[in-house]
């Protein structure tokens, strides 16, 4: 969520540029109306052909959908079930948001010196590219697959899962963290370097202060977007918390009601979490 | 000289105070999560070494391996189809449920808030719950993730569109409200056209994370790449697994830098 989040600020500068002069050359609008155009078709197309080529023929759709709303009025409506019992669930939640804490944590410890090296106001070009280049290449491998290949060396459990999830935080906080950095003005480091301000000192007194309140607030959106990761963990992954208990309720048991309750308790922490991430995010905003 | 002393150190104590107890509270939170979540600390860490170790003389494609490429390949392809096309229908529904949940384009308040409710469970019902529960009617077809992947994406383009209609458009609509104009110019002519660029950047925002999120619904769902991957992984197959997570390393890669690319354009 970090890059179209920053896009999206760029983008309304020179939004009301673009707005603001009536007579703009006509070359680069046309190159965005050809872009824009292309990119519908190519969607279009690709999207038509798939929807014709997806396999219809294991699954018969009228069938399947009546079925699924069956089924969803049962989860929605009737929530219980037998093998969970609501002070459990809860229980199980709190599991989860410990996962997504540790991530988070580990994570933000990590990408707060990994961030340091990538800001491009406070370490070398070449550093940066680096450091750059390994975060967006931890970021491609789905975090399942870090979490399973964790599990090869530390078992299906917690373990692999908190070392798998950290990595993606890495890198999604890297990014966050060397952007806040790159927020304090140049002269403001030029002149504690002038008064013979060490590195360290640079970033204990100036940077990592100046810009706390961003820190804390990716770091929040962060534990959101890790909340839902560890449920998925559980689910797939064997960790320990709700989403395994979801897993079980509708794989195992085939136990509906169960997995209404479920989902219910996993719909208000996120919920909350969301118009807490909500409120951190116009903090970040108002600062812009 | 003395007074500015005393109100320093007034701060730096305050300053201390404060880290302190911010520091305490986080020692707190974390071992009560280490707790609770049974983490192993010690074999966390070491198993970071291991998997990297392991990963470095087993986990690498070798000559043998390469005779699955075109099946692996095939996978994917099917995999990033669907994720396209998940994204690409979601963002149709999720225009006309922004423009009936937006401030400046809705029609009434209850249906923005109806609106804005419907997103908030799509998005907010967990991915998983929605391969789970889809799975059940549907089975172990590709349509189980296109649907999941549909309904989650539906959730989150739609807060993003509402977000984006609320922010970029008001100027525009202000100045055609007050010559006269209908809803439905003021919609084609105003809304959509100056938040047409921050749209396009989220949908291809959203077509990189389903193609990440399909590994996820496929493993669960034993379909598609994650499917593909879950069989390689669990008989032991890995060079065939890492095969896997390569060309998904490069796939992904790919959109990336196609979106960004698209996004220096248009935006």
């Amino acid at each position: 969520m970090g890059l179209p989040e920053t896009s999206k600020t760029l983008g309304r500068a020179t939004h009301e540029a673009f707005a603001s002069a009536a007579d703009l050359p006509a070359k680069p609008l046309a190159k965005e109306a050809v872009v824009i155009r292309v990119l519908f078709l190519v969607l279009t197309v690709t999207t038509i052909y798939a929807l014709m080529t997806l396999d219809y023929e294991s699954v018969d759709m009228g069938e399947a959908l009546a079925g699924t709303l069956a089924n969803l009025k049962t989860i929605f409506l009737h929530p219980g079930g037998t093998h969970l019992t609501f002070g459990k669930a809860l229980y199980e939640v709190v599991i989860t948001l410990g996962l997504a804490f540790l991530t988070t944590l580990l994570g933000g410890v990590m990408a707060l010196f990994l961030g340091l090296l990538s800001a491009q106001n406070l370490a070398p070009k070449a550093l940066t590219n680096v450091i750059k280049a390994f975060v967006a290449f931890i970021r491609a491998v789905p975090t399942i697959l870090w979490v399973l290949i964790f599990a090869v060396a530390a078992g299906l459990g917690s373990a692999a899962a908190v070392i798998g999830m950290t990595f993606h935080t890495i890198s999604y906080l890297t990014k966050a963290y060397a952007e806040s950095f790159e927020e304090l003005d140049r002269s403001v480091i030029e002149a504690l370097r002038a008064s013979g301000a060490s590195w360290w000192q640079i970033v204990f007194q100036a940077v990592i202060p100046s810009s706390f309140t961003y820190l804390l607030s990716w770091t929040f959106l962060r534990f959101e977007i890790n909340f839902a990761n560890a449920v998925a963990m559980g689910a797939a992954a064997g960790a320990a918390g709700i989403g395994f208990d979801l897993y079980m309720a509708s794989s195992f048991y085939f136990d509906l009601h169960g997995v209404g309750l479920i989902t219910y308790i996993i719909l208000a922490f996120a919920m909350s979490l969301e118009t807490m991430a909500t409120t951190m995010k116009g903090r970040i905003k108002d600062k812009h | 000289m003395g007074w500015n002393g005393v109100m320093s150190t007034d701060i730096f104590a305050k300053r201390r105070t404060d880290g302190l107890l911010f520091f305490a509270a986080l020692a707190a939170l974390t071992i009560g999560s280490i707790i609770i979540t049974e983490y192993d600390v010690v074999k966390g860490f070491t198993s970071i070494f291991k998997a990297f170790a392991w990963g470095a003389s087993n986990f690498y494609p070798d000559a043998q391996s390469l005779a699955n490429l075109p099946d692996i390949a095939r996978e994917l392809w099917q995999t990033v189809l669907m994720s396209v096309a998940a994204t690409t229908v979601a963002a149709v529904f999720a225009v006309l449920l922004a423009l009936a949940g937006s401030r400046t384009t809705r029609v009434s308040g209850f249906f923005s808030i109806v609106a804005r409710g419907l997103a908030s469970i799509f998005r907010n019902v967990p991915l998983v719950a929605w391969a789970m529960i889809l799975m059940l009617a549907f089975g172990q077809s590709l349509i189980t993730g296109y649907l999941a992947l549909f309904f989650g994406s539906l959730g989150f383009l739609t807060r993003a569109f509402i977000e984006t209609m609320d922010e970029a458009s008001l100027h525009a609509v202000e100045a055609l409200q007050a010559t006269g104009a209908g809803y439905a110019p003021i919609v084609l002519q105003a809304v959509l056209p100056s938040s047409l660029p921050q749209m396009i950047s989220w949908v291809l925002f959203m077509i990189d994370t389903n193609i990440r999120d399909a590994t996820l619904v496929g493993l669960l769902t034993g379909t598609g790449i994650g499917f593909t991957f879950d069989l390689y992984y669990k008989t032991f197959h890995f060079h065939q697994a890492s095969l896997v997570v390569i060309l998904i390393v490069v796939t992904i890669i790919g959109v990336e830098m196609m979106s960004n690319y698209i996004r220096r354009i248009i935006i």
